[in-house]
């Protein structure tokens, strides 16, 4: 008997069966799961080998674990305009994208000129302009609302976050079939109903993953925030900074910074790749 | 024919500087299976597809059963619901299953009751052969397979007409005769089918007539025995020597 035969033969007597486990693994859920430990794990390291490489290894970690609750209350800032962007930004983009492939002049040229003049500006510029040309405060109903900067800041972002997606959805519709539309319109359909029943749907799989990067790449402009005096993570970090004013913080402090970026956006990233190969059955 | 269910009268249409229909008329009577043959750029396709308005023509006269398919204020709904198409390339929609594609457009399109138009269309699914693929992708069958479905999805929509265009000149050979078997039942049971088609056995078989088209013009029609035996045009001549 072979060597091989013999651990065949002896791998289900431990009760390791290889195939289905790494079929199990394959799951989105289990490399979701994988991932986050994963990234967990790397921080861990990072943060540690910063903090004891720069020597005096537990006044480090005593001042990061001080700090943490100031920057994790930024953090949650960069979280929340960016969700509130690519909310927003998604569904400017959609209607933005379908009005540069409309049929109807009138409503195509405004939408193309629109994207490109968004998309070809720079994102802190776009904030620069949102942050001091949009009202400090709206009256409605006779109340007098203050517009945070955070949210005027999430404007901004959701400028070209829109744009983006705008070319995003133009590409994804405009690479469905001539023969889908004409299909459809053989049918009775009419151009709003062809695009949300049978152009739109089919995007969807080919929209994720550039929308999962287009989120990505928006988490990390959120930080840009802190040059318009948003009180988000970088922002906090540099008070933290200040306030401590010790020279050997500064590389594990932006290492722990960076790590919270990397543990938000990987899981995210890993699973629209999962996404996209349970899309890729149809 | 007193009363065509079809008219075309005097139909041009050009894409560009290129005219495609150089003044064709065509009387349809209901009931009636005619075929459509030429060489290819000859306007064939475009005639089926300036009776179904994908393509709007530039001059001359379109009527289909009541409706006047060349008016500004052409009703597409009530013009689907007369005549249905069916593409080369199946067209069937990739993410719905094969029994959303046959009865979606009479349930959002028509306003149909779902419940009888999901009856109706495991019914035409049958019909072609199909009922056990019901709840498959489109993906997931075979180009033969597709077709007969789009098939079945022209024919959920209850259209008086059926326009096909080349149905079979994407498919491999062993899957023609299938889908060709599928048009003969419908063409049999009094559908009134224009057919665009090179297959020259089909159209002798099952055609009331034929239409030949040449540089957008239709050169010349017959009844099949006549036409295949003793065509009166040069350009006839010599498209059937090749063919045939």
């Amino acid at each position: 008997m072979t060597q091989d035969q013999s651990a065949s033969r002896f791998s289900p007597e431990v009760g390791i069966d290889l195939a289905a486990a790494r079929k199990r693994a394959g799951t989105w859920r289990n490399a979701g799961l994988a991932s986050v430990l994963l990234s967990i794990l790397i921080v861990c390291v990072l943060v540690l080998a910063v903090a004891i490489l720069s020597g005096t290894g537990t006044t480090i970690l005593a001042k990061l674990i001080k700090w943490t609750p100031f920057l994790a209350e930024g953090f949650l800032l960069n979280v929340v305009m960016s969700l509130i962007a690519i909310s927003a930004g998604t569904l400017g983009g959609v209607f933005l994208g379908m009005g540069q492939i409309a049929l109807v002049g009138w409503i195509s040229w405004p939408s193309k000129v629109l994207t490109q003049i968004f998309r070809n500006a720079p994102w802190l510029v776009l904030l620069f302009y949102c942050i001091f040309l949009l009202p400090y405060q709206v009256k409605i109903a006779g109340q007098t609302f203050i517009v945070a900067n955070w949210l005027r800041a999430s404007i901004g972002l959701t400028i070209p976050v829109a744009a983006n997606f705008s070319e995003i959805v133009r590409g994804a519709m405009q690479s469905i079939p001539s023969g889908q539309w004409e299909a459809a319109r053989s049918l009775g359909y009419t151009w709003r109903q062809s695009v949300f029943q049978v152009v739109l749907p089919q995007c969807i799989k080919r929209m994720l993953p550039p929308w999962m990067n287009l989120y990505a790449v928006l988490l990390m402009a959120t930080p840009l925030a802190s040059i318009v005096g948003t009180q988000e993570a970088l922002t906090n970090l540099r008070t933290a900074l200040q306030a401590e004013a010790d020279g050997r913080l500064l590389l594990p402090f932006y290492a722990y910074l960076l790590s919270w970026f990397f543990v938000y956006s990987y899981p995210i990233a890993r699973f629209s790749m999962a996404l996209e190969k349970r899309f890729a059955i149809h | 024919m007193s009363d065509p269910f079809i008219r075309l009268h005097d139909v041009y249409k050009s894409f560009g500087d290129t005219p495609v229909l150089r003044g064709v008329s065509v009387d349809i009577a209901k009931g009636e299976v005619i075929c459509i043959i030429g060489p290819s750029g000859s306007g064939k396709s475009t005639i089926l597809r300036c009776i179904n308005a994908l393509t709007r023509v530039d001059q001359g006269f379109i009527q289909v059963g009541d409706i006047q398919v060349t008016a500004k204020n052409l009703d597409m709904v009530a013009l689907c619901h007369r005549v249905g198409m069916v593409f080369q390339q199946y067209n069937l929609f990739p993410h719905k299953t094969v029994l959303q594609n046959v009865s979606m457009a009479p349930i959002q399109v028509l306003k149909q009751n779902k419940a009888e138009v999901t009856e109706r269309a495991r019914a035409l699914l049958g019909k072609v052969k199909l009922g056990h693929r019901a709840n498959a992708f489109p993906g997931e069958l075979s180009g033969g397979q597709q077709q007969r479905v789009a098939i079945a999805r022209a024919l959920c929509m209850q259209p008086q007409a059926i326009l096909f265009d080349e149905v079979t000149a994407a498919l491999d050979p062993e899957m023609v005769g299938e889908v060709l078997t599928v048009i003969k039942e419908i063409a049999n049971e009094g559908m009134t089918c224009v057919v665009v088609t090179h297959e020259m056995g089909f159209a002798r078989e099952v055609a009331d007539r034929i239409y030949f088209t040449d540089g957008g013009l239709i050169v010349e029609s017959g009844p099949p025995a006549e036409f295949f035996t003793n065509p009166a045009d040069e350009r006839t001549r010599s498209f059937l020597s090749k063919v045939l």
